[in-house]
């Protein structure tokens, strides 16, 4: 059944696509949900985490290392960014902080332009190339590598909500900022938490699409932006939101750019995001605002 | 007084414009004032918006975008009256900013700004995937001078009054704006939507008819620029340039007409002027949007004398003038 | 009490409003007439301001009819109904920080001048000669509160009873038929006090339909002809003050409070 075969494949690199989205929705979220704030910087942890693994990678050819050094180093950058850029801002207005967060993603694109230049780079597949295959689909060890870290992240982090005493710090603070200082909570520390777990997320996304796509200093801006979509559709508040948003604009990309015209694809993102704000600007499962 | 005082102000501007066009003779310079000219268009109309309104828009460059190819695209290719092409391009911005606005402006804060952003992005994406219309990725070009009576405005030397005439213009409207019943009604929905709202300010109007106006604006410096350049691409009217434009507006000061001028002329020419430094502009253009929010929240000029008078009241412990 | 239709400016009829399952305004029937000044009493949560926010607008009742001068105005949009004649003052002061004393007293004008957009840019003959309007007007308004020596200061730094008082008269620019004073005297002393009294009293005299929501009972005995008490969103007394202070139900709802019979 020959239609089969390309559906298989948009519906796969569509999952693949949607589980990074879906890492970057997270991350949107968890800050947002201890901040109120949208760190349109996110993105820009995905790109460093995909350089600081690749140029690690260059050092010492150990994918393993690769990765936890990404992960750590862009942990630490989201870290240094929330204590030089936002804390001394305290409660200014949406404005600012946009304007902030904006001009801190340009800035560590320009630092990324200056570390690495223009050029792409690669990071190797972590377990080869041979493609895989799965009934009329064909995919590579990297899909499931990206779908299967993802799965495994989120699963944690769930866990980590749901069942650590941090974690329903976390959520405290979230919910009722003033309550949670009340009973002893540090907000402060919550915070810096929440910026170092997203750029985590954001790191861990990069590293993993970086042997699908190559590495480049500006390839963070538009995964950035295509993942606060997802967030936005999926739902800012909640977490199985964001996931479903990473997911459902993942497949609508690779659905539209191959059976109706990949020049758009990019479009499509923003399309669903207008849509959602215009019609439920809570998105698909998020609550009250 | 305040009339007095903005006429030593437009006197002055006109002045130097006037001396610049007589005293100068370099094409690179004047081609370099065109273009501050032109920015000072995008910015001035965005400050509106986000420093007098307080909306946000970070896809301000899409209306530009709007306004270049409308006037490119009916000129090089349908050969229409360039001044013509350029009311139409008013049309087409000033209509997707209505179109846009109505239910983008509802929302507040992030959601206004992801909404302008994606609208902005869509627009780029448009204009670079519609290629029988738009040329493409590679651009349009081919896109003849505006002409004033037969006399074609050609170089940068021959364009520079008109531009700089319509700069002055746009100001001295803007100036007149925000003094005026509209621009206070404007500026009270900022401070506190429920107080202007219970003294009759009709504020999802007033937003909407301040959105178009900017996009007009926006629109006009586009036709501009197709004109001086007579080649239009894609790359210019990007998230990346929507960013710059709110650059200028911070650098120069929201809330600041002239401040427009001054954060759009320090960053078209610091780039230029420091074109050894191109590869740190990214940079440099990310640091000024963080270091003035966090530092100068007022804007460059206001921020730094603010600074200065602080500086003196602790000197002197007082606010003596 | 009852008046013939005309002379009734502000009519509420069993105005009802729940938000989620608190009911915060349940059936409550009042009306204000001309040239009176009426006051809204009850303790903390009663529903005082919420009944503000459905007549000014920034609420619509999900039950009821508010009548204002005999049209029916539950529904429309804040904006409409100021345009309508009814200005307020708000419990946590609204000014607009980033403008001078003046210019917030200017914009109380806005419903009575036209200037749009385009007139304001291109400072049209006709415009000019309304923005002088606008100005006397509004620094009539800043007279009467006493605020005219400092029409050009920033409106963010003036002390509390000062920006109480910008408020009011930013309200009274308006030339409103109905003035909705929403706990005017909240963190006065006793000489702003005294001086919003007479202020009040002024603007009966002048034939001003004056609402207001106090907690201040010297002030509010002072200068309301009739009052309306509000317990748990529900009316439960009305009419003038000694008859009030006599209502038994009402002294329950107070318990604690000082009442100068």
């Amino acid at each position: 059944m020959p239609i089969f075969a390309p559906l298989s494949q948009y519906f796969i690199s569509g999952l693949t696509n949607g589980a990074i989205y879906a890492l970057i929705a997270l991350g949107f979220g968890i800050i947002f949900n201890s901040t109120t704030i949208i760190n349109f910087a996110q993105g820009e942890f995905v790109m460093l985490g995909a350089m600081c693994a690749i140029s690690i990678y260059h050092l010492v050819p150990s994918l393993p290392l690769a990765f936890a050094g990404g992960v750590i180093i862009v942990s630490l950058v989201g870290l240094v960014f929330e204590r030089l850029a936002l804390r001394p801002v305290g409660e200014a207005s949406p404005l600012t902080l946009i304007i902030i967060t904006v001009g801190a993603g340009v800035f560590l694109k320009g630092v990324a332009m200056l570390l690495w230049g223009k050029e792409s780079y690669t990071l190797p597949p972590f377990s080869g190339e041979a493609p895989l295959h799965l009934g009329p689909a064909t995919l590579l060890p990297q899909n499931l590598w990206v779908l299967g870290l993802t799965l495994v992240l989120v699963l944690a982090l769930e866990a980590f909500f749901r069942r650590t005493l941090m974690g329903k710090a976390m959520r405290a603070c979230a919910y009722n900022p003033r309550a949670a200082r009340l009973v002893g909570i540090p907000a402060s520390r919550m915070v810096q938490l929440s910026f170092a777990l997203s750029a985590l997320l954001g790191a861990g996304a990069g590293i993993l699409i970086a042997p699908l796509t190559l590495g480049v200093y500006d390839m963070g801006t538009i995964l950035g932006l295509k993942g606060f979509a997802a967030a936005i559709i999926g739902g800012l508040g909640s977490l199985l939101g964001g996931v479903l948003g990473g997911l459902l604009l993942g497949l609508a990309e690779s659905f539209t750019s191959g059976l109706i015209s990949s020049g758009y694809k990019d479009a499509v993102a923003f399309l669903l995001l207008l849509v959602v704000l215009f019609l439920r600007p809570r998105g698909l499962l998020g609550g009250r605002q | 007084m305040i009339l007095a005082r903005l006429w030593n102000r437009w006197v002055l501007f006109a002045l130097v414009v006037l001396a610049i066009l007589v005293g100068l003779d370099n094409e690179y310079y004047f081609t370099l004032l065109n273009f501050v000219g032109i920015h000072t268009l995008l910015v001035v109309g965005l400050n509106l918006l986000v420093g007098y309104a307080g909306q946000i828009s970070l896809g301000h460059a899409a209306f530009f975008g709007l306004g270049a190819y409308t006037s490119g695209i009916l000129t090089a290719t349908c050969g229409v009256n360039p001044w013509l092409a350029l009311l139409a391009g008013l049309a087409v911005s000033g209509g997707a900013a209505f179109l846009i606005g109505v239910p983008a402006l509802k929302l507040r804060g992030y959601y206004l700004a992801m909404a302008t952003l994606g609208f902005g992005i869509i627009v780029s994406i448009i204009l670079s995937q519609a290629q029988p219309l738009t040329g493409g990725p590679s651009g349009l070009s081919g896109i003849p001078p505006l002409t004033l009576a037969g006399f074609p405005l050609n170089t940068a030397r021959r364009l520079y009054p008109l531009i700089w005439l319509a700069v002055g213009l746009i100001l001295a409207l803007s100036a007149n704006l925000v003094d005026s019943r509209a621009g206070r009604a404007l500026r009270a929905l900022n401070d506190s939507e429920a107080a202007a709202a219970s003294l009759g300010v009709n504020t999802a109007r007033l937003k909407l008819k301040i959105f178009v106006w900017s996009a007009l604006y926006a629109s006009l410096a586009g036709s501009l620029y197709a004109h001086s350049l007579n080649f239009i691409a894609p790359a210019s009217f990007g998230f990346m340039f929507s960013i710059k434009l709110v650059a200028m507006v911070v650098l120069g000061g929201m809330a600041s007409i002239w401040g427009s001028l001054l954060g759009a002329g320090v960053l078209t020419v610091l780039p230029e002027a420091l074109s050894v430094f191109h590869d740190f502009e990214v940079v440099i253009f990310g640091a000024i949007l963080m270091v003035v929010m966090i530092f100068l929240p007022r804007g460059l000029v206001r921020g730094l004398l603010d600074l200065w008078e602080f500086r003196r009241y602790k000197r002197k412990g007082s606010f003596v003038p | 009490m009852i008046s013939p239709p005309s002379q009734t400016v502000l009519a509420l009829q069993d105005v009802s409003l729940a938000f989620g399952g608190l009911q915060a305004v349940e059936r409550v029937s009042l009306a204000v007439n001309r040239g009176m000044v009426k006051a809204i009493i009850g303790p903390n949560g009663a529903g005082k301001t919420t009944l503000f926010h459905l007549v000014s607008g920034l609420l619509t009742p999900q039950r009821g009819r508010v009548i204002l001068n005999g049209e029916e105005i539950q529904g429309l949009p804040a904006h409409a109904i100021a345009m309508r004649g009814v200005a307020r003052t708000f419990q946590l002061v609204q000014l607009f920080d980033h403008m001078t004393v003046l210019e917030n007293a200017m914009v109380g004008r806005h419903r009575l001048s036209r200037a749009g957009l385009l007139a304001g840019a291109l400072q049209l003959p006709w415009t000019r000669a309304e923005e002088r309007v606008i100005r006397t007007k509004a620094m009539e308004a800043l007279e009467f509160v006493g605020l005219d020596s400092r029409a050009h200061q920033s409106a963010a730094v003036l002390p509390l009873g000062l920006k109480r008082m910008l408020e009011m008269a930013r309200a009274l620019a308006a030339a409103p038929t109905l003035l909705l004073l929403d706990e005017p005297a909240s963190g006065l002393d006793g000489a702003e006090t005294g001086k919003l009294q007479e202020m009040i009293l002024g603007l009966k005299e002048r034939g001003l339909t004056v609402l207001l929501v106090e907690h201040d009972m010297g002030l509010t005995m002072e200068v309301a002809d009739e009052i309306a008490v509000l317990n748990y969103g529900r009316l439960i007394a009305d009419g003038p003050p000694r008859a009030v202070q006599k209502n038994p139900e009402v002294i329950a709802a107070y318990l604690g409070t000082d009442w100068q019979a």
